[in-house]
């Protein structure tokens, strides 16, 4: 007969483990990356597969050559990166700035903090934010999205994005109402167009321009509702989030509806819905008690609203959970579960 | 449907033996009795190298208030009083008996007859208890009579029996729900009269629907006693848990159920009060489930305290070759065992073998902050970190953290995709916090 073993309880594991919740995400993603091909064609799949290229190298190389310890490349989480790295960048971005991305999200966000759970901030984010203020030119040059099966040529390659066309016209002190039905003439590639933002039905599909993953809301979404049954995120990080993004571009709306546009227009336009769902709920890098995850969404809610309205930049989802991230260690601190037996109930 | 709201897992229940009826397990050569075997001061043996002794007659007095007696489990001849690896894996003082027929003590009565009716006041009920040394079957082995002595200042409403066995595998409370039911509420009825309520709750997981059906269709004949069913959910026949998902009442953090008016007994245990007060037997053995994904004949035993658990898996079919660890209790909270001559004892419920191939635990990983633990702890408490203080020796933190409040179900550690050894980690800070706050009553 063999040795026993002898070792604590429990003697058996729920078989959960993080390559399976590493792969759920990427399961989740499938949609926006279809979308985000059917919109942008071959240019997708070539950031696609570069970004992931790239930050899968990185890792690799990494725990290879510098850190000379075990290789976790297969657990999933540089693929991730990856694709959200692709997913936040628009599609026509040169390959050597999306490398650069890659490099400044594993090798600097991720694994100089001693690699996957270690890191505070969310490493595709880091690398987007990094290429967004060293890149702004590239890094703002959006094409136009063209239907893979309904190809049409078009009046110019590159547009702007629902939300930075607003900025820009409010600020040149037009009303919402005039930039919604008129539209902006603009001097594109030479040419003088017309851009006109999309309808909220566009807008929920991803028919706009913007990064290749944060197009598609309803991608997005069917996406988080599969994470949510495998339990791969919490409810609350998303409700909170939405919530007080309805709330407050709510209010701002009711106060002014000529200069602070409709809550339905944030939630379909810019990087929210990904942000929401995909960077805003990752484990590693936010708080861990449900209090904690209230508390961290209504912030990242807020945040967003006031860069997007008040910032310089026309859309503060990345910086808003960045900042929140740096907070979430607080956050855990003054924020803890509900104690069984705290308060005495008779 | 009723349960716990805070937290809990669900583990594959593999209760492998659900139908295989209670056995007599036949009476080994040799019994190794441990004389502590209750939470508690251990008790001190009353006989000698060489007596004789019948079965049932007391060999160990529980002296201090929180012990038990102890009483022969077979008839014939002490051998010697000596240390024995128990369930702890440490040694522990035993008596060795060697078997010589099967003599029971006159005072007990063997008959199979129901005694339904009790005419024992309460005091004596309480005393017969203690007597007889009945304590908890459901694991901790907390001694019964000292439960029904309400403290000064409290008030018990509420005698709570627990029928939930929310441990994978195990099936011997299942079986005794079944096959003893009648006396399963008899017992209740006696500890009710012990206890001076008028009032009483089994609770049943939803997983034994005929148990609950069995024991709902006696229970029309008792008079007080309500038969619930409960949502499968693990740790549910955790005392603190059960409480709360039966009466949604909360026992506060490092208090006792009698806090809020609770008392809570095992189905086991029930039937025990109802052997002893009715039968005057001595709690000398015990229904223990015999089980394992790769035993042949999964099986619940009626089996003589002090039998080697080695006799039970080879009546069981055997102790299979692949055979990695032996485990003394459920899989989430049993203790595995380094050698399988371990005495059975009155808080053995069951002996599982695992095999090889899942002995091993997953790799640990670097965390990764899922929060997964927290979300399934029962008692609100945050695993993760009360691990990492554990493992930075950073005690004073964990006790702010309440780690005294962990009842080591494993939840944590089950759940956790990393892998990690949390639940060893608390457990050790939960021996270090302890040794922190008695040296802290000595100064």
């Amino acid at each position: 007969m063999n040795l026993l073993t002898v070792s604590g309880s429990p003697h058996i594991h729920g078989d959960n483990s993080i390559k399976k919740i590493m792969y759920g995400v990427v399961f989740a993603m499938i949609p926006a990356i279809l979308i985000s091909i059917y919109f942008f064609g071959l240019d997708a799949v070539k950031v696609l597969l570069i970004s992931v290229i790239a930050c899968m190298f990185f890792e690799w190389a990494i725990q290879k050559f510098l850190i000379k310890g075990p290789l976790t490349i297969n657990d999933g989480s540089a693929l991730i990166t990856g694709i959200l790295l692709a997913f936040n960048v628009p599609g026509n971005l040169p390959v050597w700035i999306i490398i650069i991305g890659a490099f400044v999200s594993i090798g600097i966000a991720k694994m100089s903090f001693g690699g996957l759970g270690k890191n505070p901030f969310n490493p595709a984010l880091v690398g987007r934010v990094f290429l967004l203020i060293s890149f702004p030119v590239q890094m703002t040059s959006w094409p136009k999205p063209n239907p893979l099966f309904a190809r049409k040529v078009l009046d110019a390659i590159t547009g702007p994005t629902p939300l930075g066309n607003l900025k820009e016209e409010l600020k040149g002190g037009r009303t919402v109402q005039d930039i919604l039905e008129h539209g902006t003439k603009m001097i594109v590639d030479g040419k003088e167009v017309l851009y006109q933002i999309p309808d909220y039905a566009q807008e929920l599909l991803g028919n706009m321009g913007g990064s290749l993953g944060e197009i598609s809301a309803v991608a997005l979404i069917i996406g988080a509702i599969y994470m949510l049954c495998r339990k791969i995120i919490t409810w609350q990080i998303p409700v909170a989030y939405l919530g007080s993004v309805i709330v407050f571009t709510g209010i701002l709306w009711l106060i002014n509806p000529n200069i602070y546009i409709n809550p339905l227009f944030h939630l379909v336009t810019g990087g929210l819905m990904l942000g929401v769902f995909f960077m805003a709920t990752d484990m590693v890098s936010t708080p861990m008690s449900s209090k904690g995850q209230l508390i961290f969404g209504l912030g990242c809610g807020v945040i967003t609203v006031i860069i997007r309205v008040w910032g310089a930049y026309p859309e503060g989802v990345s910086f808003a959970i960045l900042i929140m991230n740096a907070f979430a260690p607080l956050i855990n601190k003054g924020f803890k579960p509900k104690r069984f037996g705290e308060t005495l109930k008779i | 449907m009723k349960t716990f709201k805070l937290g809990g897992v669900h583990p594959a229940e593999n209760k492998l033996s659900n139908n295989s009826p209670i056995q007599v397990l036949p009476i080994p050569k040799q019994v190794f009795i441990p004389v502590s075997q209750s939470l508690g001061a251990p008790s001190k043996p009353v006989v000698n190298k060489g007596d004789q002794v019948k079965v049932g007659q007391l060999i160990a007095k529980g002296e201090a208030f929180i012990s038990s007696n102890i009483h022969s489990s077979v008839s014939g001849k002490v051998l010697k009083i000596d240390n024995i690896t128990d369930q702890s894996d440490y040694p522990k003082q035993a008596i060795f008996i060697n078997v010589e027929g099967d003599e029971w003590d006159e005072n007990i009565d063997k008959s199979d007859k129901v005694k339904r009716e009790i005419t024992l006041s309460k005091e004596e009920i309480i005393r017969k208890i203690h007597e007889m040394g009945i304590v908890g079957l459901g694991g901790a082995a907390f001694p019964s009579h000292v439960k029904l002595m309400v403290p000064k200042g409290k008030k018990a409403d509420l005698l709570i029996i627990n029928g939930v066995e929310c441990e994978p595998y195990l099936t011997s409370d299942y079986r005794l729900m079944l096959e003893k039911g009648e006396e399963i509420l008899i017992g209740t009825t006696i500890l009710m009269k012990g206890l001076g309520v008028n009032k009483a709750f089994i609770g049943i997981e939803n997983n034994k629907p005929d148990a609950i059906k069995h024991l709902t269709n006696l229970a029309k004949d008792f008079e007080g006693i309500e038969v619930f069913s409960l949502k499968v959910k693990y740790p549910q026949g955790g005392e603190k848990q059960l409480i709360k998902a039966l009466t949604n009442r909360e026992v506060p953090s490092g208090k006792l159920p009698i806090e809020v008016g609770c008392v809570v007994n095992n189905v086991g245990t029930a039937f025990a009060v109802y052997e002893a007060v009715q039968k005057n037997k001595p709690l000398f053995e015990r229904v223990v489930t015999v089980t394992g994904k790769t035993i042949e004949n999964p099986s619940n035993f009626l089996v003589r305290i002090g039998t080697p658990s080695s006799e039970l898996v080879e009546k069981a079919g055997g102790l299979p070759d692949d055979t990695g660890k032996i485990i003394s209790g459920g899989p989430m909270m049993g203790k595995a065992l380094n050698m399988i001559d371990v005495p059975i004892v009155k808080g053995s419920s069951g002996v599982l073998l695992i095999e090889d191939s899942e002995t091993e635990r997953i790799a640990v990983k670097n965390c990764i902050r899922c929060a997964n633990c927290i979300s399934v702890c029962p008692m609100g408490l945050e695993p993760v970190l009360l691990a990492q203080y554990s493992e930075k020796e950073m005690f004073e933190n964990a006790e702010k953290e309440h780690i005294l409040d962990c009842m080591e179900c494993g939840s944590c550690q089950y759940t956790c995709p990393s892998g990690r050894p949390l639940l060893d980690y608390i457990r050790l800070g939960k021996f270090k916090v302890g040794e922190i706050i008695r040296n802290r009553g000595k100064k």
